[in-house]
């Protein structure tokens, strides 16, 4: 699968992705943290992945999803927003709201971190 | 970049719009940007930031904006 695959992937298939500068143990940035911390509040399974290790992750999301900042985050597929309208919408009630329907109220709050990867011609080659 | 220039770009593709530009560092680099414009009326938050962003597409693509904040409202 090409790396612009795996992204979508990950975003179709997860419950809640969200991209992330590091890690949910360890966010390297504030707005990554944010997020998290309104998805954690709001009780959602959060599925992340760290798009530090390669520059090209990033360049394929936001050419996937046409927003150019990090984090981003989705629930079943939708782009829900960035840091900001995360964390506005959890203020409002409203990502709880959009959980409880998407993925209902009884839902398990679940974390883990899924690596996407380029495949290089060496790798290809390799393969 | 200074945050008058960020206000130019976002009153020239939102014209009419009320826009207060905050330089959250001192650095020029992280802004928080508040936009109140009859354009965002009847749109997602999602899609009233997506005007945002495109009006600053310029700065977020080659970093002279390292961080954005947004807070938007329409005018309904």
């Amino acid at each position: 699968m090409t790396l612009r695959e795996q992204i979508k992937q990950v975003i179709d298939d997860e419950p809640v992705a969200i991209f992330i500068k590091g890690t949910p143990q360890a966010p390297a940035c504030g707005n990554s943290m944010r997020a998290l911390q309104a998805l954690r509040s709001a009780g959602a399974p959060i599925t992340a992945v760290d798009i530090l290790p390669d520059p090209q992750i990033r360049q394929e999301l936001s050419s996937l999803t046409d927003w150019p900042t990090i984090p981003q985050v989705f629930v079943k597929g939708e782009l829900i927003g960035g840091a900001d309208i995360t964390e506005e919408l959890y203020a409002s009630g409203e990502l709880q709201r959009r959980l409880d329907e998407a993925l209902g109220a009884d839902r398990e709050q679940t974390v883990k971190v899924v690596a996407v990867t380029a495949v290089t011609a060496a790798g290809a080659t390799a393969a | 970049m200074a945050a008058e220039t960020i206000s130019a770009l976002l009153e020239d593709a939102l014209p009419g719009s009320e826009v207060a530009v905050v330089d959250r560092t001192g650095g020029g680099d992280h802004f928080h940007v508040t936009v109140v414009s009859s354009a965002f009326d009847g749109l997602s938050l999602v899609e009233q930031h997506r005007l945002v962003n495109r009006a600053l597409a310029a700065p977020l693509a080659d970093g002279t904006i390292h961080e954005l904040r947004i807070t938007t409202k329409g005018t309904r």
